[in-house]
């Protein structure tokens, strides 16, 4: 799979700017007594594709979900598009426009079909009228490659298809950054390709994106730079290449060899 | 081999055709049919089986029959001719002598007093035509062919209620009907209407308060929902009755009906907000978060996504509870108001109606369960309808 990935795409995909998109600052978060993230730097430039792995429990959904708020974090500072995420209400929402999340399962709107899911937001939230907003749906739907679904009901689509909607649900906000948490996990292993094919495809938008993942040909393909997390830290980071050739923690290595060896 | 291949091509075929979701599943096969097939199936499966179908028949065996005969078949339903030598009187019991049957003849005389309780009689038309738009309007809201459902909503709920009041109430024109001479099936549709659209409302106000995380929000709503769970409906309409006048400067009435009403719905509201809230609970907390990760805001995330959802999750219970409800507001005799039940009976303690009780008691049962068992099987029709998974369609 990975080199099926690899062929032709590291090309197409630009390379990042030099222009912040998300910081975080020496980022904590505790569960109670449990410490889930223990200082947190990191800094996302705009158009930057970042791929962050690490053992279950290292706390990687916790991170990307503070970046759009969905948990909060008790000390440190996130900057996203410029604005800082504090308990603002108005501040929150504001980014939360601007972020796109694509979760591992879908959450998509059972009683909504495909088209009702993709224009919600934009006529509620961006005050869309329906029938652009409709329009914009339609073309997206065109992309994730399933235009024909449009008035079915996320409970009558596979998982792959699903998947594909959540994106396309997503894309809809026209979002500056797009966040995904093991967005290929829940599915069945021959609907992986397409829903991966998918996010390749936005890569070569352009797109800043953020993805939680194992899918290690994914990394290599489109990712900018490849994050590990253990035990609430950010441990190693670097471009994939070096990243998969020579890590340098024990702690990665252990990891790769375990994940690899699948 | 060729056989093998031939099958694929036509499974194949036949899985185009049937890509799911477009189509109902076809009931699987049928062992044996026809009425035998399935007496045998369902009715006489095993020897246990077998003898609680007979004792069935036979119970039924017992009741039906005298039922019949009572009701219909021995029962008087007009007014014999006068007897030679008899007075001319009003219908009355006696009337119904000759027949060992039910006198429905009481009821027949008694209707009007039924229907309007003691309403002014020349402005019963007032009442006709509220009833009128009421059954119009719901057969609107609920009719799957009848279009434009929001501005009918927006009648029904914010021009209705007004309309309703003042061609029952009357004034600006029309003569005044005070609410004490408000009764019978006109109250008791009143009072469960009032409180099954007040109900629905307030009470997914206090689940949704009651899952806040402002804390006073929190508090105030289990209080308030906790308190009135815990207390019977009869002593919130004596509370209602009796307290609340202390609680309102001196000098400002409070009327008999409004009290009543007030008791009512918070009481229905309370059961309300706790199925709400189980259906609340049901829904996955992912359907929250992909709601918020849009940028909705809470109303809107409710009011889109959550409620809809948890709602329908709830259609059995908040029937029932609307079922309940209607039914509960026969308490209200209590209080001193004769709605649909508390009439019908008094009618059948008047001097020359007594012994009817029997067939007032049947009446007002069958009044109420036609109604009741009509929301309910709407409230079934409603989930098949809303079900959106891939048995739809
Ligand atoms: N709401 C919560 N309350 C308490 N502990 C939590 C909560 N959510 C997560 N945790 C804990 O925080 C730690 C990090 O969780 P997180 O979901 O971020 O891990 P992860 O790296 O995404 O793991 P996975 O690969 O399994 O998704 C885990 O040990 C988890 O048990
Ligand atoms: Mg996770």
């Amino acid at each position: 799979m990975a080199q099926a990935l690899n062929q032709g795409a590291a090309q197409a995909i630009p390379a990042a700017s030099d222009q912040p998109m998300i910081q975080l600052s020496a980022v904590n978060k505790w569960y109670g007594q449990f410490h889930v993230l223990k200082d947190i730097d990191l800094t996302v430039y705009t158009g930057e594709r970042i791929v962050v792995c690490g053992p279950s429990g290292s706390g990687k959904s916790t991170m990307i979900r503070c970046i759009n708020r969905l948990e909060e974090h008790q000390k440190g500072k996130i900057v996203v598009d410029g604005v800082e995420l504090t308990h603002d209400l108005k501040k929150i929402e504001q980014v939360r426009r601007e972020v796109g999340m694509v979760f591992q399962h879908f959450n998509l709107f059972p009683h909504l079909t495909v088209l009702e899911n993709l224009t919600l937001a934009p006529i509620w939230v961006r005050k869309m009228p329906k029938k652009d907003a409709e329009e914009v749906a339609m073309t997206y739907l065109k992309r994730v490659k399933i235009p024909e679904q449009a008035s079915k009901y996320p409970g009558q689509l596979s998982g792959g298809q699903q998947q594909r909607v959540a994106i396309a649900r997503s894309l809809c906000m026209n979002p500056k950054v797009m966040l995904f948490d093991e967005p290929t996990s829940a599915l069945d292993p021959e609907m992986i390709k397409e829903v991966l094919d998918v996010m390749i495809g936005l890569a070569e938008t352009g797109m800043t994106m953020i993805c939680v993942t194992h899918e290690m040909g994914f990394a290599r393909t489109v990712a900018n730079r490849v994050i590990f997390m253990d035990r609430g830290e950010i441990i190693e980071q670097n471009d994939p290449e070096e990243f998969f050739k020579n890590p340098k923690s024990e702690r990665t290595k252990l990891f790769l060899s375990q994940i690899l060896h699948h | 081999m060729a056989d093998i291949s031939a099958d694929t091509t036509a499974n194949n075929n036949l899985n185009a055709q049937m890509e799911p979701g477009l189509r109902p599943s076809l009931p699987p096969p049928t062992l044996e049919t026809g009425a035998v097939g399935w007496l045998r199936h369902n009715l006489f499966s095993s020897w246990v089986n077998a003898i609680l179908t007979v004792l069935a028949l036979y119970i039924l065996y017992l009741i039906i029959p005298p039922f019949l005969a009572w009701a219909v078949f021995d029962a008087t339903w007009t007014v014999p001719p006068l007897a030679a030598g008899v007075e001319d009187h009003p219908p009355q019991f006696a009337d119904c002598r000759a027949n060992a049957g039910a006198c429905w003849i009481f009821v027949e005389a008694r209707l009007p007093q039924f229907v309007y309780g003691f309403y002014t009689a020349e402005q019963r038309w007032r009442v006709d035509i509220v009833f009128l738009i009421l059954a119009v309007s719901i057969f609107g809201l609920l009719s799957e062919r009848i279009k434009r459902k929001k501005e009918l909503a927006i009648f029904f709920f914010a021009i209705f209620p007004i309309l309703a009041f003042w061609l029952l109430y009357g004034g600006l024109g029309l003569e005044v009907v005070e609410t004490r001479l408000w009764g019978g099936f006109m109250l008791t549709l009143i009072l469960s209407g009032i409180g099954i659209v007040f109900s629905l409302p307030l009470g997914v106000l206090l689940a949704l308060g009651r899952r806040s995380d402002l804390p006073v929000v929190h508090m105030l709503c289990v209080v308030m929902i906790e308190f009135v769970r815990g207390v019977p409906l009869i002593t919130i309409l004596f509370m209602a009755n009796v307290m609340l006048p202390f609680f309102l400067p001196p000098g400002v009435e409070f009327n008999v009906l409004l009290r009543v009403l007030l008791g009512v719905t918070i009481f229905a509201a309370a059961y309300m907000a706790e199925v709400v809230r189980g259906g609340l609970q049901a829904l996955p907390k992912g359907q929250y978060e992909g709601a918020m990760a849009m940028g909705l805001g809470y109303w809107q995330m409710m009011r889109l996504i959550i409620l809809p959802q948890a709602l329908r999750i709830a259609i059995p219970g908040i029937v029932n509870n609307f079922i309940s409800l209607t039914q509960d507001t026969t308490l209200v005799a209590i209080v001193g108001l004769y709605d649909f039940l508390n009439i019908v009976r008094a009618g059948s303690r008047d001097t020359n109606w007594l012994g009817t009780e029997i067939e007032g008691y049947v009446f007002c049962a069958l009044v109420y369960w036609i109604f009741c068992f009509a929301m309910s099987r709407y409230s079934m029709h409603l989930e098949r309808k809303l079900h959106t998974g891939h048995k739809k369609r």
